[in-house]
């Protein structure tokens, strides 16, 4: 019956009192700005999607609630790629009435495309670099760059694609190549989302029209692209290196 | 029933609340401090290393090893590029370990259950 | 009781310099500013809103719901019966199970989830409220058109695990499996955003001193739940994927001309479809982990044990997705590994049970209708429970596959453990989101009512399971029904009757819930003397939830400002009333709460994936029409600051300067 430690004291003040005091302003955490913390345009607005430690409110952990939903975010994403890959592998030596997988794969283009992207997250890295030092020009200019490494193996992906289905392998031609254009299609789209996040983010920071704090939305979107890229080392590993 | 919480109850206690708080409440990295990191020239560094394991990895494709030795080296080398990535570019090492975990745990269930599954289909069964 | 509609005494007497400045309204157009009238339901990022609609919706889909189990059961009730032909009947099954799988029970979840979680955790409102809009609407949107199929074309008739090769066009040739798939693609992102969103302000939005050891058990659940959610659903997502290409694309995938394996479906589907098993039960555990201790007046017996015992279901839920498949021929050492796994989640199973009997146990204990309830769901879902082990063990799971042993089974988890849990919540939360007790009269008819239905509608399935009766047939014979007390015909019958029992209890909530609307009495504050910080508010609660956030320094800490308990023997003496601390939390408000504006973007966002669904079965330019749309409220969205501009705001009140109310106003 005896409740486990339980206090006998009474509540004390809540800490939010002090800062009202100081007409500082909680937000809608009941969380109070850290002194001096405010962000590029001075405000202290509290709210909801943007509002995280990176925008200077004290939240449980201390970090940023955007950071934390990207990183969940790429967690579930694994799962996806995941059962794509798997589908793949399962699938891979089935490919009646087409050429099979060594037969298709171009190992060169396909070594040079990735090439590119992995560099492309060397230059995503940079910008998110960049906006941490406040430095627009620069952050533009390597998200540009970015963009334009992506499109890069984007466009390898298509002509690869096209190449593919004029020696026989169709999208409906058999199970091969049902699961190949499906995972490297899923990647290719995750590839396309993150060149047009990367252009409207250009397009905002050269406008001045982001809300929230521009150093922390580079960096989502940095986050996103390196998965992307990262899910491209696996898929390069195990589609095209490692023949069946 | 005493009062008192046990030895166990409390460390289990103390653990969970590790999991997500860092210690004594005070965070590794203040809001707005976004020192953690390389320098660009870090950046490039580790560019440079993943870019002489890709050049391995195409390599080793032409110089026909055993099968054996051919898959455990590729598949060594993408773990590497995986990891520096993750690490160095997405910045998981400078990081809060929440973000390591969430992210792991998420990796490794995938590990998981697909490697699970493939093993019912005979996956890895030698042909 | 409500005092949401006048500004806040605390508000009004804020006066002095206010650093905010709202940042400038990017949005393409003028922000929605209505607090009044259905602009600003449907407008809304507030949980409590939110979470409201969310039950609405899901308790309608709950009726439709079980109009489609009644009809399963009409036919079911003599051997030959017409009531429904072949087809008709695989087409009810099938949305019978989807439709309270993912249209009820998740989504009713996801109700009490976003209603008291935020409160349960001491926040003023989620992460991100708008995504918390958003998925609500996705899950409207996927519902509805979900349901639609029956209007075009007919409804999927596959089953709710929809196997293939059955799936296949040759097999399924109406758009019913194509609906299924993208109507579940839908209420899927639905799930996916809510999980981030709710894990994040688990994470990250708890009261000052609110440890994760000091949360209520159903927060616990909800979080466990979510993280269940987050990697679950990436997976059906690629099954349901895999399927629609198959179908409207012409992929191979599930082929078996073409050389397709149909286990890759079954495992896909199940890697998905075990954890989502725990999706359902878990949120009703954390329910009763919170009446439990309220009615009995004591703690929680072990709140570690359950807690972690939660988290251990959640875990071992990964590694036993294959004991759906035993009989499929997965060859013995998976069948071992997977038997043997499902076993070991009993025991954390087994743990919850002894804590709740363990609460009970010396409790003071008041027999209210959600405590009778909850003490339902001990009792039914340990028998569910119990027949699952048999499950387990894969030469007696051979035997009850596809028959209705296991119909018995998953509906004493559900109906006796799930549902009785989220009724459960119903009478012990009615009071704190509608200001109203429901009828504690009527209650023991819902109940009762239920309590017999249930067991006279699912018992005999047991018996008729274990005599061969198969699953997911329209007609049985009475040539193989057995005789005597095995008869299948007089099990059948009794059954049916039953399944019209329950629906007269569900009758009986219905009715309380309306007359409660009616003339229900308004109830304090505190109608249960409660344990948690979701009471220590107004009930209904004020649109920013608390007026000081509180400290919290106790697991159950409003009980224990409220009590005091004797060292020596254990008896609780009342320091401070409800009353007192309401009044204590007033007096020091924060001024100027600024709560996340209403926002126009979820619901069109939300509206735009139907659209392309609808164009990928019928017309793929209706789909480009569609993704338009949905591209247009993502600009809309990304450049919309959440606090809205200030110009947008209801016009301030006089002599006030409008400081201090226009942040209420536009909440609405």
């Amino acid at each position: 019956m005896a409740d486990i430690a339980a206090p006998t004291t009474p509540a004390s003040e809540p800490d939010t009192t002090a800062a009202v005091a100081l007409g500082v302003e909680p937000d809608i955490h009941g969380m109070v700005p850290t002194p001096g913390a405010h962000d590029d345009h001075g405000l202290v607005h509290g709210g909801g999607d943007h509002a995280g430690g990176e925008h200077g409110h004290a939240t449980s952990t201390g970090l940023s609630n955007n950071k934390l939903a990207m990183w969940m975010f790429l967690g579930s994403e694994c799962l996806l790629f995941g059962g794509l890959i798997s589908t793949y592998m399962l699938y891979r030596g089935r490919h009646e009435g087409s050429p099979s997988p060594s037969q298709l794969y171009n190992i060169p283009l396909t070594s040079v495309s990735s090439f590119v992207l992995l560099m492309s997250s060397l230059t995503m890295v940079l910008a998110v670099s960049a906006a941490q030092r406040h430095d627009d020009r620069n952050t533009s200019t390597w998200l540009t760059v970015t963009a334009l490494l992506g499109a890069t193996f984007v466009g390898a992906q298509v002509f690869e694609f096209t190449e593919f289905y004029h020696e026989g392998l169709g999208f409906t031609t058999n199970l091969f190549g049902s699961s190949f254009f499906t995972l490297t299609g899923f990647h290719g789209v995750h590839v396309t989302v993150g060149i047009i996040m990367l252009m409207a983010l250009v397009g905002m920071i050269n406008r001045g029209k982001i809300p929230g704090n521009k150093a922390e939305v580079v960096e989502m979107i940095g986050l996103y692209w390196h998965f992307v890229d990262i899910v491209w080392i696996v898929i390069f590993t195990l589609v095209y290196l490692i023949p069946s | 029933m005493s009062s008192e919480q046990t030895e166990l109850e409390r460390d289990i206690s103390d653990k969970v609340d590790d999991v997500v708080e860092p210690a004594h409440g005070v965070d590794e990295h203040p809001a707005g401090d976004h020192k953690h990191g390389l320098t660009d020239m870090g950046y490039v560094k580790v560019a440079l290393i993943l870019a002489l394991m890709t050049a391995m990895e195409v390599t080793l494709t032409y110089l026909h090893l055993p099968g054996k030795v051919f898959m455990t080296i590729l598949l060594v080398l993408m773990v590497a590029k995986f990891w520096t990535v993750v690490s160095y570019f997405m910045h998981l090492k400078f990081d809060n370990k929440i973000f390591t975990r969430l992210f792991y745990t998420g990796l490794l269930l995938a590990c998981f259950v697909y490697l699970a599954a493939l093993c019912t289909f005979q996956f890895f069964a030698p042909s | 009781m409500a005092i949401a509609e006048r500004p806040s005494p605390v508000l009004a007497r804020s006066g002095g310099t206010v650093l905010v400045t709202p940042s400038s309204s990017l949005g393409v157009f003028r922000r929605p500013v209505s607090s009044t009238g259905w602009r600003s339901w449907v407008f809304t990022v507030d949980h409590k809103k939110l979470g409201i609609m969310y039950g609405v919706a899901a308790f309608t889909f709950f009726i439709i719901g079980g109009c489609e189990a009644l009809l399963i059961r009409l036919q079911l009730a003599a051997g030959s019966n017409k009531v429904l032909s072949a087809e008709a009947y695989n087409q009810m099954f099938t949305m019978h199970a989807t439709t309270m799988v993912f249209l009820f029970v998740m989504p009713m979840a996801a109700a009490f989830a976003n209603y008291l979680l935020p409160l349960q955790i001491g926040a003023r409102d989620v992460a991100f409220p708008r995504i918390n809009a958003f998925g609500f609407w996705c899950f409207l949107a996927g519902g509805v058109f979900l349901n639609t199929s029956w209007f075009l074309g007919g409804g999927p008739d596959t089953g709710w695990f929809a196997y293939a090769p059955n799936t296949s066009v040759a097999f399924s040739p109406t758009h019913g499996v194509d609906f299924w798939a993208l109507g579940l693609q839908i209420t899927g992102i639905a799930s996916l955003t809510g999980a981030i969103n709710l894990i994040v302000t688990v994470l990250n939005m708890r009261a000052p001193g609110m440890s994760l050891m000091k949360m209520p058990v159903f927060s616990w659940m909800i979080l466990v739940v979510q993280f269940l959610l987050l990697f679950a659903i990436p997976v059906i997502t690629v099954a349901l994927f895999l399927l629609t290409f198959q179908r409207d694309f012409g992929a191979a995938f599930f082929s078996v001309d073409k050389g397709a394996d149909p286990l890759l479906w079954q495992h896909l589907f199940w890697i998905f479809g075990h954890p989502e098993v725990y999706i359902l039960i878990l949120p009703s555990f954390g329910i009763v982990s919170e009446v439990l201790p309220v009615f009995s007046r004591k703690p929680l017996f072990g709140y570690k044990f359950v807690v972690f015992s939660g988290a251990a279901i959640g875990f071992l839920g990964w590694g036993v997705w294959a004991h759906h498949m035993f009989a499929s021929g997965l060859g013995p050492v998976s069948v071992a590994v997977f038997s043997v796994a499902t076993m070991a989640i009993a025991l954390p199973t087994g743990v919850k049970i002894v804590n709740w009997t363990m609460t009970l146990w010396g409790g003071k204990l008041r027999f209210t209708t959600a405590m009778m309830f909850a003490i339902g769901l001990i009792i039914e879902f340990t028998i569910g429970g119990l027949s699952g082990v048999t499950h387990s063990v894969s030469p007696s799971d051979t035997q009850q596959t596809d028959t209705y042993y296991v119909v018995a089974h998953f509906h004493y988890v559900l109906f006796g453990g799930a549902v009785f849990g989220l009724f459960a919540g119903f009478y012990y939360w009615w009071p704190k989101v509608f200001g109203k007790m429901l009828s504690e009269r009527i209650g023991k008819w819902n109940f009762w009512l239920m309590v017999i239905g249930m067991n006279l509608t699912f018992g005999p399935m047991h018996i008729l399971g274990l005599q061969g009766q198969p699953r997911r047939m329209q007609i049985w014979t009475e040539f193989r029904a057995g005789d005597g007390f095995f008869n299948g015909a007089f099990w059948n019958l009794v059954s049916s009757i039953g399944a019209f029992i329950l629906a007269l209890g569900i009758f009986a909530f219905i009715v309380n819930v309306f007359l409660t609307y009616k003339k229900g009495e308004v109830t304090p504050g505190d109608p249960w003397d409660a344990r948690s910080l979701e009471w220590m508010t107004d009930s209904p609660p004020k649109e920013h939830n608390f007026d000081s956030i509180p400290t919290v320094h106790a697991l159950d800490e409003f009980f224990h400002r409220k009590y005091v308990e004797d060292e020596e023997t254990g008896d609780l003496t009342l320091v401070t009333t409800y009353a007192e601390i309401m009044a204590e939390m007033e007096a020091k408000g924060d001024k100027n709460i600024h709560l996340p504006s209403p926002s126009y973007w979820p619901i069109v966002l939300a509206l735009g994936l139907p659209i392309i669904a609808y164009g990928i079965i019928f017309n793929r330019l209706l789909s480009v029409f569609g993704a338009a749309v949905v591209l247009f409220a993502i600009f809309g969205w990304s450049l919309e600051p959440s606090v809205a501009d200030a110009s947008d705001y209801d016009p301030p009140v006089d002599g006030d300067n409008g400081e201090s109310t226009k942040e209420l106003a536009t909440l609405g």
